[in-house]
């Protein structure tokens, strides 16, 4: 996405501002990334974080283990008031799951950043529509159309930097109802989350994530595949789908991804 | 097996249409299963569903019925696109439902596509929906289509059954002026002339869909096409610490159709003043040419004042600067069209204030007869006036696509309300 906007924009600066909410439970690597690859770019960055709006009250967890990823939402439609944004860019694809594939590239919100299925513009040829009033909002999708191969091919061949954990790397695991679940991961002040539950087994298994997001709820795959070259081959002959094996909040029910996006999530 | 060393056919984009029952569903499950798209653990998922439901065989439907509202009534409710690879070419497929009150989702998905499937039940025959469906594809200009006859199975392979449909469909497109047509018997239950030939249709001799697919031109069109460029986005970067950038002034957008080199002379709309290509820049780099669909800056060689809505084009293939444009219209909401209201029309990257001239006649995509009108309700397609208040820069849908279609925006909910291709300006 970062690239993409490089080519839309370079020689002059983006048009708008990174964004990033922070579940305050991501992976070290992804967050060291996200600094880095900001000051690289010489563009704003923008971090809200769900643990200020746990401290506001707008988020309140059923319990201390219960997983912030869907409380994102909350922040989300706080950031988006705080700066007034009536448009947000994302990198959801629509191959990666049933409710996405009928998303549209400009995914109309209204105030409470609800998204109706059932009542979305058309969208023809590529006229796209995103008159908003004031407090409503677009979620502009521009990458709907590419399959997890198609952005393994767009690295590859753009030669783009990643977080190292999208690459295979032995790290602690125990296995849950079939998911590989990593354990004591290290937050970014140094603390140990995700500890395995009693009785668990850890073991040490050469891992890497096909999708990155809150550690509470994105499992990894076992996997040797170090160099991107690898990853496109296996993303190849792979059987099971990107969230499939690997989003754990995927797996509550067939439609919960879909649930979540009536709520505002993107 | 690196994607270099493999033939690369490029993207080609097709949709599918048939009645409720014609089995679309089942068609595009059965191309994702036989090209081993469906992974292992979507396969078991709808194997639960197909068992919960009281089902012995795996129903490859389920595959596209993506939201909870349709699988809970067992309908497509909307455009559904998905997504599958040959290893020689990508496809995006885009599911339109069949229900009589769906025209406005089938044009929605055919403005996109480059080839439409159209299904027939071979028990059934060239149906009314079958007219409307091919209707819709030529007004959407389509350039190829494939007339699948499928359910083989139900009529006992019979080629008799096959060769009357194709000579009643033959004698109706003939009507439409439909050129470039290809017809393939096939049951996408059993999977027979779709990916796999099978063994009950050896009476046929052509290719299997999947190689129809495979050989389909991916070109929207083999027309050469006028240059036009619609400004997207000016780049003036007033970086202070780069000199170089002082009198940068890029002019970002698509080449939406036919392409442009290095040197060619261009006009600028609406101001109409020409200059030359300087530059063709895309991330630093500078390239000899620019061809359709490719998002370049362009830099010109005369200071030229340019904003975003504006269009660069070819100077001696100049489209028509006009404030009133004949069209035919799809309307898409349940609020019907009111001739009294002013609406937002986007033309490019142009929007501007439209009216309703006239409603010349909306057309019983039925019967295929013209009939009067003086409103619009939600699917209906007509022949109308638009006046506008500003000028757009226009080209007949028919001679350029993207520069030849507009949306219609209601003011007040700022809804996607019609679509409209451009047949007179």
């Amino acid at each position: 996405m970062l690239r993409i906007a490089e080519k839309a924009f370079r020689p002059g600066k983006f048009p708008f501002p990174l964004m990033h909410i922070d579940t305050g439970h991501n992976y070290k690597e992804v967050v060291e990334f996200r600094d880095k690859r900001a000051a690289e770019l010489g563009e704003r960055l923008i971090v809200r974080s769900v643990e200020d709006s746990m401290k506001r009250g707008t988020v309140v967890l059923k319990s201390e283990n219960e997983s912030r990823n869907k409380h994102q939402s909350v922040t989300l439609l706080e950031a988006i008031e705080e700066f007034g944004f009536d448009a947000c860019i994302g990198g959801a694809r629509r191959d990666e799951e049933k409710a996405r594939a009928k998303e549209r590239i400009m995914s109309f919100r209204d105030e409470f950043g609800q998204w109706d299925p059932k009542n979305q513009r058309p969208e023809l040829w590529n006229l796209y529509n995103a008159r908003s009033h004031k407090g409503e909002n677009i979620r502009a999708f521009p990458i709907s159309n590419w399959t997890e191969m198609d952005v393994w091919q767009y690295i590859e061949r753009e030669q783009l930097e990643l977080p190292s954990i999208y690459f295979a790397h032995t790290r602690p695991v125990v296995m849950r109802q079939g998911s590989i679940v990593p354990v004591n991961v290290p937050l970014m002040n140094g603390e140990l989350t995700n500890l395995p539950k009693a009785g668990e087994e850890i073991i040490d298994l050469q891992v890497r994530f096909r999708t990155v997001g809150d550690i509470s709820c994105t499992a990894p795959v076992e996997s040797d595949a170090d160099t991107v070259e690898k990853i496109v081959l296996e993303t190849a002959t792979t059987t099971i789908t990107e969230r499939g094996a690997t989003r754990l909040d995927d797996q509550t029910s067939e439609a919960s991804m879909e649930q979540r996006k009536k709520e505002g999530y993107f | 097996m690196s994607a270099q060393h493999v033939e690369d056919r490029g993207l080609l984009r097709f949709l599918t249409c048939g009645s409720v029952d014609d089995g679309k569903s089942t068609l595009i499950g059965r191309l994702l299963f036989d090209t081993k798209t469906i992974l292992a653990d979507t396969l078991s998922a709808i194997e639960r569903t197909s068992s919960k439901r009281g089902m012995t065989a795996v129903d490859l439907s389920l595959l596209t019925d993506g939201l909870q509202a349709e699988r809970e009534q067992g309908i497509t409710i909307d455009v559904a696109y998905r997504y599958f690879s040959t290893g020689t070419r990508k496809y995006i497929i885009a599911d339109a439902p069949g229900h009589e009150q769906y025209t406005r989702n089938m044009v929605t998905a055919a403005s996109t596509a480059n080839l439409a499937i159209i299904l027939i039940d071979a028990r059934k025959g060239v149906l009314t929906q079958t007219r409307r469906h091919s209707y819709l594809a030529k007004l959407v200009g389509i350039p190829h289509l494939i007339v699948a006859v499928n359910k083989m199975d139900l009529v006992d392979y019979d080629q008799a059954t096959f060769e009357r449909i194709v000579a009643d469909y033959k004698e109706f497109a003939a009507q439409l002026g439909i050129q470039d047509m290809r017809f393939i018997p096939l049951s996408a239950l059993n999977g027979d002339m779709v990916v796999d030939r099978g063994e009950s249709l050896n009476w046929y001799e052509g290719p299997t869909l999947i190689e129809i697919l495979e050989q389909a031109p991916a070109a929207q069109t083999e027309q050469a096409e006028s240059f036009r460029f619609p400004v997207q986005f000016v780049c003036r970067p007033h970086a202070s610490d780069n000199p170089e950038l002082h009198d940068y002034r890029g002019f970002m957008g698509r080449v939406e159709a036919g392409e442009i080199k290095v040197g060619d002379s261009v006009t600028v709309l609406p101001n109409g003043l020409t200059s030359k290509v300087k530059d063709i820049q895309l991330y630093g780099q500078s390239l000899d040419k620019a061809i359709h669909e490719q998002s370049v800056t362009l830099l010109l060689e005369d200071e030229i004042d340019t904003s975003r809505g504006d269009m660069i084009v070819a100077s001696d293939e100049v489209p028509a600067q006009t404030k009133q444009i004949e069209a035919t219209v799809c309307w898409l909401s349940e609020t019907p069209l009111s001739p009294a209201r002013t609406y937002w029309l986007r033309h490019t990257t142009r929007e501007v204030k439209a009216k309703v001239a006239s409603i010349a006649h909306r057309i019983d995509i039925n019967a295929l007869t013209q009939e009067s009108a003086t409103t619009l309700a939600m699917n209906d397609i007509a022949q109308l006036t638009l006046k506008l208040a500003q000028p757009i820069f226009a080209d007949k849908y028919t001679d350029s696509r993207a520069t030849g279609a507009f949306i219609l925006i209601d003011e007040s909910t700022n809804n996607t309300v019609g679509a409209g291709m451009i047949t007179g300006v």
